[in-house]
């Protein structure tokens, strides 16, 4: 009897004295806790998708917290979440961007030519596979909505065979330029005034049988540009995000109307699509 | 055995007896975090570390308490009970003064509380007869040997990412596979020092 009961007593009092220690332990070396991390975690989605680069929303939470990290990286949270936390950092909200999809092709059905007609698989990256789909133009919206399909807050629709983005839906995950065979899916920052609707490298007299709306690179846009903020490389025009003022006169003076300045309305896009219709 | 120099033990538990690939104590955590090299070298330091720690405090209880009270059957239990209190004050002190690595450890840390190869080792050096010195410096060897074994077969791993596979083997197969191969390489330590 004694035996069992200094068995039962050492193993209690050991479990006992080992439960004294963690829990003086636990007291004396408690972590203080990050009240600015926390309250960020909490105005983040929490959907630790890994997007912003940190192993989740907690991780990303603190590293804001600590400085180390941008504000605005939550795509999912998009701009409301990008706000919030810039408030609670006392940020100002030119430290951030939003990023928007943008489909670098305007060659709807209306301006482009079939060299085939491709009948499969209805995806663009089957069709990009035989021949590089149906259209003309190598570099082209192949219609066939991959990029839609991969989109999980509808902001991507295919209009007349090529693909638009809302940019009030789009929330820049990023997840269509990853779908797209024919990268044609750039992200733009929410400050971006403009942007070339045309992805082709190919010289213009080739572009000009393919496409009508796409980029010959004749230079025009570069000539007339005052801020520097576009420029012509192999055969295609690029805006400088960063230099764009958005006064559109490179949209005004193309050739083609490949150019978008965001709320502003080309007299000579209109002229293009009078030529064509 | 007991007379077994210090050096002896210290390589007789990192090759000869090593734990992982002679032994077969620790293999969940030895496939579990051998796919990168650093959380591999973190998980052993902290395997080495804990080793050693429930090793210098399970010797005493058991030669000052659980003999002398003629109780060395609870042996099993208590040890269970010792070790899983360190590793939790282990955790505590690791979140406090040392965060990056208790980052990195992550959920391995807990995990070693019920990790055999730590069991396994207290409970060797009492069946060996060890002194407490004797059983420090094999706990020790232990622990370094589990880290050879984890970085030998991290780099292994690493191989393996990048090598061509057949279908039904990728994965967890292969790693078996690798695991097996590497475990009969350390069969060419068998009775070296005579151990």
């Amino acid at each position: 009897m004694t035996e069992i009961l200094l068995a039962v007593g050492i193993l209690t009092a050991l479990g006992l004295l080992s439960g004294l220690i963690l829990a003086i332990a636990s007291a004396v070396m408690a972590v203080p806790r990050n009240e600015k991390a926390e309250r960020l975690r909490d105005v983040l989605p929490g959907a630790n998708c890994g997007a912003c680069g940190y192993s989740g929303c907690e991780a990303y939470a603190e590293a804001m917290a600590e400085g180390t990290a941008k504000v605005g990286l939550c795509t999912p949270g998009g701009a409301d979440v990008a706000d919030k936390t810039s408030e609670l950092l006392g940020l100002d909200s030119s430290d951030y961007q939003v990023m928007t999809a943008f489909v670098r092709c305007g060659g709807c059905e209306d301006y482009t030519t079939r060299k085939l007609e491709y009948i499969g698989i209805n995806s663009c990256a089957a069709a990009n596979q035989f021949y590089g789909g149906n259209w003309a133009c190598g570099y082209g919206c192949l219609g066939y909505g991959d990029c839609a399909a991969a989109c999980e807050y509808g902001a991507i629709t295919i209009e007349n065979g090529l693909a638009r983005v809302d940019a009030s839906l789009c929330r820049g995950c990023t997840k269509c330029v990853s779908a797209c065979p024919k990268s044609l899916i750039v992200m733009a920052p929410g400050s971006a005034r403009g942007v070339v609707r045309c992805s082709s490298h190919d010289k213009g007299g080739i572009v000009r049988k393919a496409c009508k709306v796409g980029c010959i690179g004749c230079m025009k846009c570069v000539k007339v540009c005052e801020h520097d903020a576009i420029h012509v490389e192999n055969y295609l025009a690029k805006i400088d995000f960063d230099k764009c003022v958005g006064c559109g006169a490179c949209a005004d003076n193309c050739p083609v109307g490949c150019i978008t300045i965001f709320g502003h309305e080309t007299k000579q896009k209109e002229l293009v699509y009078k030529k064509v219709d | 055995m007991n007379n077994a120099g210090l050096f002896a033990i210290l390589i007789g538990g990192l090759l000869v007896n090593n734990f992982v690939l002679s032994q077969f104590l620790g293999i969940c955590p030895f496939l579990g975090v051998s796919k990168k090299l650093n959380s591999a070298v973190g998980m052993s330091i902290a395997v080495i570390f804990v080793m050693v720690m429930s090793t210098a405090a399970t010797w005493p209880i058991y030669t000052l308490l659980l003999i002398p009270a003629d109780l060395g059957y609870l042996q099993t239990i208590v040890f269970i009970l010792i070790i899983a209190a360190l590793v939790q004050l282990v955790e505590i002190a690791l979140r406090r003064y040392v965060p990056p690595l208790y980052k990195s450890l992550g959920i391995y840390l807990p995990l070693i509380t019920t990790n055999c190869a730590v069991l396994g080792v207290t409970i060797l050096n009492i069946d060996s007869g060890y002194g407490f010195v004797q059983s420090i410096v094999n706990a020790f060897g232990a622990g370094l040997g589990f880290m050879l074994a984890m970085v030998m077969f991290a780099g292994v791993r690493e191989r393996l990412e990048s090598a061509e596979i057949p279908q039904g083997l990728k994965g967890l197969p292969i790693t078996l596979v690798a695991a097996s191969l590497v475990s009969v390489s350390f069969l060419g330590f068998q009775g070296l020092f005579g151990l």
